[in-house]
């Protein structure tokens, strides 16, 4: 299979769904690096076998990586300044 | 938090298989029984998660095709030649089957009649699956939004959904197909790949905002978004999902 394929949110949509217990896309995220606002369903998604890097759709940097083994996921939140979802 | 929506952990759950259906060459579509479908939202999409004898797992994202409104759930699935899912469930699958799935998921790229419009569907090839989704509903819920559906296919044989798009052309409802690689002797349509000139032509125009819909293989929906905001669509207005070969 093909690695570092550029995709959207929307194909992180069931592991943070599985992460968060709530549907994620729709939520607006903040850009830590430039500060940029976007639903998580348009920013620059890679996925790999294993692992999942959200990246700014402006400036590219890493806003979330998620990575699973099967049994346990690590996520890296440190790029996103904050997520705002709707209650 | 109490009285908040859809506060459910994603589960997999075992769907079977009680039809595969031909669409062309290379996709079919299955028609699946899943009994704990909660149902879903036209353009959501499902993870499907095969397991093989020695544990690997393979997991992929698939676009629903159904309405919601439709008994089955289905599926459709192109062939990816070296994919590792997609030969599988295209040439594996037979009725009674079954295999993991867990949604649906996504939220970003929906449409409902409630979003309003005018609507502009744009499609690369299986990037008409989600979109497919929308056009069914909107005609099982009688939304009469002014729609526009734009769909690049190969070849007019490669033309996922053909005899039923034709169907479904009244009501305020456009089907415009380009064919990018071959086509009949008598065409009259567009054989080109989408540019500017096509979807300023086809319009909406950005003055009437449309709500846009673009989704096929990532350089495709790279370039109609471009075009869609060189044009001078909001780029707010336009939500795209992108599929690569991981999606094989």
């Amino acid at each position: 299979m093909t690695d570092d394929v550029k995709l959207d949110g929307n194909a992180a949509a069931g592991i943070l769904q599985q992460i968060f217990a709530v549907e994620v896309t729709m939520a607006s995220g903040t850009c830590d690096g430039c500060g940029a606002v976007e639903p998580v369903g348009a920013v620059s998604v890679y996925a790999r076998a294993a692992g999942t890097v959200l990246r700014c759709p402006h400036c590219e940097a890493v806003l979330m990586k998620v990575v699973t083994d099967g049994e346990r996921i690590w996520v890296d939140l440190r790029g996103l300044r904050a997520l705002e979802l709707s209650v | 938090m109490a009285g908040t929506a859809v506060h459910r952990r994603l589960t997999w759950q075992v769907a079977e298989v009680v039809d595969v259906v031909p669409e062309t060459e290379s996709v079919k579509t299955l028609r699946l029984d899943v009994p704990e479908w909660a149902g879903h939202l036209p353009g959501q999409h499902v993870d499907i998660r095969l397991t093989a004898e020695d544990g690997y797992q393979a997991e992929r994202s698939y676009s629903i095709a159904s309405a919601p409104e439709s008994e089955a759930v289905e599926l459709t699935v192109e062939h990816v030649e070296d994919g590792e899912v997609s030969p599988y469930l295209t040439g594996e699958l037979r009725q009674g089957d079954r295999f993991e799935l867990r949604g649906p998921v996504g939220g970003y790229f929906v449409w409902e009649p409630s979003r309003g419009g005018p609507l502009l569907l744009v499609a690369g090839g299986s990037g008409v699956v989600p979109l497919m989704a929308m056009v069914r509903h909107r005609v099982a819920a009688g939304a009469e939004v002014p729609t526009t559906l734009l769909f690049s296919s190969r070849g007019w044989d490669d033309v996922i959904y053909r005899d039923e798009l034709e169907g479904l052309e009244t009501n305020g409802l456009r089907v415009v197909h380009t064919l990018t690689r071959s086509h009949p002797d008598d065409w009259i349509g567009y054989s080109r790949r989408v540019d500017p000139e096509m979807l300023r032509e086809l319009g909406p125009a950005p003055e009437e905002r449309p709500q846009v819909y673009v989704c096929g293989p990532t350089p495709f929906v790279e370039a109609v978004a471009k075009a869609l905001v060189d044009l001078g669509h909001e780029p707010v207005g336009i939500r795209t999902e992108r599929f690569g070969p991981t999606g094989g």
